[in-house]
C-alpha cells in the first residue's frame, strides 16, 4: 500500500509533475479559497488575543490547517451536512455562516443566536446544514452515520462529512460509525485531519496502526492520505469520495496529514510538551503561503492584489467585530429556560417566572 | 376494548405510528429478523422492510448516535435496547447530545427519538441485566423519561411518545411482556405525557408507583382497605416531567405519602418525589413522606435473594402503616 500523502501542489507551490489544477477550481474559486483561508487566519490570530485580553473565554484555532477546512468544504453542495469536530468553523463560514454570528458565537452575548449556551467553536446553523458540536471526541461521527442513512432513505443526492481529529479515531465512537457506515453503504465521509497532536498525546500514543488511514479498511472503506496542506489535493480527495458516496459506493475515510501549528486550544501551551523545532519546519510548508505563490506563479493575483485582500478581510472582521462587541454583553435571562424541551415543562415555567419576578440585574453597556 | 399483551400492544403502537409517519423507523439490535429480543417487533420487518426496520451491529453506543442524526435531519427513530442496561454504553450519545442538541444549537435543531426497551429486574438474571436506570435519565434535563405499567397505557404512551418532539426513554418492564390487559380500540389511542393517572381513589394516605412496581402497590391498597385505611393509588405513567399538580391534588386530600420504585434508593425517584412533596405540601402533610425501593445493592443471581432485594406489597403495606401511625 502507497502511504504517502497525495500531493497536487508542492511545498514551493508548483503543480507536482503530471498534476493539474482538479476540475471545479477555476482561477476566481482559488482567489476565493486563497481568501477564505487567509481571512481564518487573520480571524484565528484576533480569537486567540482576545482571548488574552479576557474578552472571550476559549478558543480553538484551525492555523494551519487551512487547506484542510477549505479544500475539504469547497468539495461539498449546499445541501451536504457537516458534522464538525473543533476546528470546522471555517467550513460553516464558507457555506454562508454570517461571520457576525461566528463572532456572537465565541461572545455568547445577545447577538448569539444560540444564546450564550455553549462555549466558542460550538459553531451551528440550520441554514448551513451544520448541527452544533459535540464536546465529546467523535461523538459526531454516529451522527454523521445518521445523516447519511436519513439521506440514504430519502433517496437524496447528498451526501453527510464528518470532520475529526488525529485523537478521534481511538474513540468507540469512530469505529462504530464507521462500520454502520460501511455496513450500509452510506453516503458519508469521515474527513480526518491529523494534525498529529491529540492535546499533548502524539499519534504514536494513540495507536500502533501504521496510518490513521489504514484503520478504514477494516470496514471495507477506502482510507485516503491526502497532504493537508495542499488545498487543491484536499478538495480533489473530498471531491471523489462525494462522488463515489453518491453513485451509492458507500464511505469514505480521508487522513489529511498535517500540523497544528499552535496550541490546542487556549488552554493548552505546546511548548510544554513538543519539540517546536518541527513546527517551524512546518513553516515551510504553510498552506496559504503555498496556494499564494502558485496565484502569483500563475498570474492569476499580483502582490499588490494580496495586499489589498489582505487589507479588505482585517477590515471586514474589524467591522464584525465592532458590531458584536457592541451589542448587549449579557443574554436576556429568559432565554435560558428555552430549549431545554420544545415547550417549558411546570417546573421550568415555575422558575422562569421567578426569575422574571426577582430578575437578576442586567449590566447596561 | 380489546385483551392484549404488553407486547402486543406496544407493537400495535410502533405499527400504527409507523403507518402513519413514513418518517418512523425502527432500529436497534436484532429487532428485524429476530423479531427483537422479546419479539416486540415482531412481523415489522415483513410489513415495512429493511429500509424501516433496520438490524444493526453490536454496538448501542453507535445506533444510539446515527439515530440521533437521522432525527436531526427530520426523521423519528425508534431505537430499541435490547435491555436498559446495555444502553449503558450508550449515555453519552443520549445525555451529552440528544438530550443537549436542541439548547445547544439555540432550538436550531431537535431530536424527535424514542430510546425504548425492557428496564429493571427480570428474574435470576443479576446485578448486569436487573437494574432500575429510570433516575439515571432523570436526572438529565432535555429527556422525557415514561414508564407505563399496563399495555393500554404502553400503548397510548408510546404512540405519544413517538410523536413528541423530543428525546423520550421509554422505559419497559422486562417482566411484563406477557402481561395482558385491556388495550382501548379507539383508532388514535394517544395519552398525554407528562400525565399522572389515579388508579385507585382513597382518602387515607397516597401511595405513588409505576411500571411494575404499581403491581405491588395496587396489591398492598387492597390489603390495606381490609384493613380499614383507605389508600390512593396514582401510577406516575411520565417520570419526567413529574405531574405534580395530581401529585398534589392527593397528598392536600390525605397528607400521607408512600412512593414505591424497583430502583435503587440514593437520589431514586422517591427520593425526589419526597424532596418536592415537603417543599411544596409541607403543611398538608402529617407524617414523613417514606419511600420503599430496591435494597442499596446490586442485584444477586439466587432466588431467595433476588426476592429479598425487590419492594413488595408487604413492603407496601408496612410503610403506608407506618405513616399512618398504624405499626
Amino acid at each position: 500500500m502507497d502511504d504517502s500523502p497525495r500531493q497536487i501542489l508542492d511545498e514551493e507551490g508548483r503543480l507536482r509533475p503530471g498534476q493539474s489544477v482538479p476540475e471545479g477550481l477555476d482561477a476566481e474559486a482559488l482567489r476565493a479559497l486563497y481568501a477564505l483561508m487567509l481571512r481564518q487566519r487573520l480571524l484565528d490570530d484576533l480569537m486567540l488575543t482576545l482571548q488574552r485580553q479576557g474578552r472571550i473565554g476559549f478558543y480553538g484555532p484551525a492555523t494551519g490547517q487551512e487547506a484542510a477546512v477549505f479544500g475539504s468544504g469547497r468539495a461539498l453542495a449546499p445541501e451536504d451536512w457537516v458534522l464538525p469536530a473543533l476546528r470546522e468553523g471555517g467550513v460553516a463560514l464558507m457555506r454562508g455562516y454570517p461571520l457576525r454570528d461566528y463572532l456572537a458565537q465565541c461572545f455568547g452575548n445577545a447577538l448569539d443566536v444560540t444564546h450564550g449556551r455553549q462555549m466558542p467553536c460550538h459553531y451551528g446553523s440550520r441554514a448551513q446544514h451544520q448541527p452544533t458540536l459535540s464536546s465529546p471526541i467523535g461523538t459526531q461521527l454516529p451522527h454523521a452515520t445518521g445523516v447519511a442513512w436519513a439521506m440514504k432513505l430519502r433517496g437524496a443526492a447528498t451526501v453527510a462529512i464528518g470532520y475529526l481529529g488525529d485523537g478521534a479515531t481511538s474513540e468507540n465512537d469512530f469505529h462504530t460509525a464507521l462500520d454502520m457506515a460501511g455496513r450500509f453503504a452510506l453516503p458519508a465521509i469521515f474527513f480526518c485531519q491529523n494534525n498529529q497532536w491529540a492535546i499533548s498525546v502524539p499519534v504514536s500514543v494513540q495507536t500502533a496502526a501504521p496510518t490513521l488511514a489504514a484503520k478504514a479498511a477494516a470496514y471495507r472503506m477506502p482510507g485516503h492520505r491526502v497532504d493537508g496542506n495542499d488545498v487543491m489535493a484536499c478538495y480533489a480527495v473530498t471531491r471523489e469520495a462525494r462522488a463515489r458516496a453518491l453513485r451509492g459506493e458507500g464511505p469514505t475515510f480521508i487522513e489529511a496529514l498535517t500540523w497544528r501549528m499552535g496550541a490546542h486550544s487556549t488552554s493548552d501551551d505546546p511548548t510544554r510538551y513538543r519539540d517546536e523545532a518541527v513546527t517551524e519546519q512546518w513553516k515551510a510548508r504553510d498552506p496559504i503561503l503555498r496556494l499564494g505563490r502558485f496565484l502569483l506563479a500563475e498570474g492569476l493575483q499580483d502582490e499588490d492584489g494580496l495586499q489589498a485582500l489582505r487589507e479588505s478581510l482585517g477590515r471586514e472582521i474589524r467591522e464584525a467585530l465592532a458590531e458584536v462587541e457592541a451589542a448587549a454583553p449579557s443574554v436576556p435571562l429568559g432565554t435560558m429556560f428555552d430549549d431545554v424541551f420544545a415547550s417549558r415543562p411546570p417546573h421550568l415555567a415555575e422558575q422562569a417566572a421567578e426569575a422574571a419576578r426577582f430578575g437578576v440585574p442586567t449590566p447596561s453597556h | 376494548m380489546a385483551k392484549l399483551s404488553f407486547r402486543e400492544a406496544l407493537n400495535q403502537a410502533m405499527d400504527e405510528e409507523m403507518a402513519r409517519d413514513e418518517r418512523v423507523f425502527l432500529m436497534g439490535e436484532e429487532v428485524g429478523h429476530y423479531d427483537g429480543a422479546y419479539k416486540v417487533s415482531q412481523g415489522l420487518l415483513a410489513k415495512y422492510g429493511e429500509r424501516r426496520v433496520v438490524d444493526t451491529p453490536i454496538t448501542e453506543l453507535s445506533f444510539a448516535g446515527v439515530g440521533i442524526g437521522a432525527s436531526m435531519v427530520g426523521l423519528r427513530p425508534i431505537i430499541e435496547m435490547m435491555t436498559f442496561n446495555f444502553c449503558i454504553l450508550a449515555l453519552d450519545q443520549i445525555w451529552n447530545n440528544a438530550a443537549k442538541m436542541r439548547l445547544m444549537s439555540g432550538g436550531q435543531y431537535n431530536v424527535p427519538i424514542v430510546f425504548r426497551g425492557p428496564n429493571g429486574a427480570a428474574h435470576m438474571l443479576s446485578a448486569q441485566h436487573s437494574q432500575a436506570t429510570e433516575n439515571w435519565f432523570c436526572n438529565v434535563p432535555g429527556l422525557k423519561v415514561v414508564s407505563p405499567a399496563t399495555p393500554g397505557d404502553g400503548k397510548g404512551l408510546l404512540k405519544a411518545a413517538i410523536r413528541d418532539d423530543d428525546p423520550v426513554i421509554f422505559l419497559e418492564s422486562e417482566i411484563m411482556y406477557n402481561d395482558v390487559g385491556e388495550v382501548p380500540d379507539a383508532e388514535d389511542h394517544v395519552l398525554a405525557l407528562g400525565k399522572a393517572h389515579v388508579v385507585r381513589e382513597g382518602k387515607d394516605v397516597t401511595l405513588i408507583g409505576y411500571s411494575h412496581g404499581l403491581k405491588a402497590v395496587v396489591a398492598a391498597a387492597e390489603a390495606l382497605a381490609k384493613d380499614g385505611i383507605d389508600a390512593e393509588v396514582i401510577d406516575l405513567r411520565t417520570l419526567r416531567p413529574l405531574d405534580m399538580e395530581t401529585i398534589a391534588r392527593s397528598v392536600r386530600k390525605t397528607h400521607r405519602v408512600v412512593t414505591v420504585e424497583e430502583g435503587w434508593p440514593f437520589g431514586g425517584i422517591g427520593a425526589e418525589l419526597a424532596y418536592r412533596i415537603q417543599h411544596a405540601l409541607f403543611e398538608y402533610l402529617d407524617a414523613p413522606v417514606t419511600r420503599v425501593t430496591q435494597l442499596d445493592m446490586p442485584m444477586p443471581y439466587a432466588e431467595n435473594l433476588e426476592a429479598a432485594c425487590l419492594p413488595n406489597a408487604r413492603d407496601v403495606i408496612a410503610a403506608a402503616r407506618a405513616v399512618s401511625y398504624r405499626t
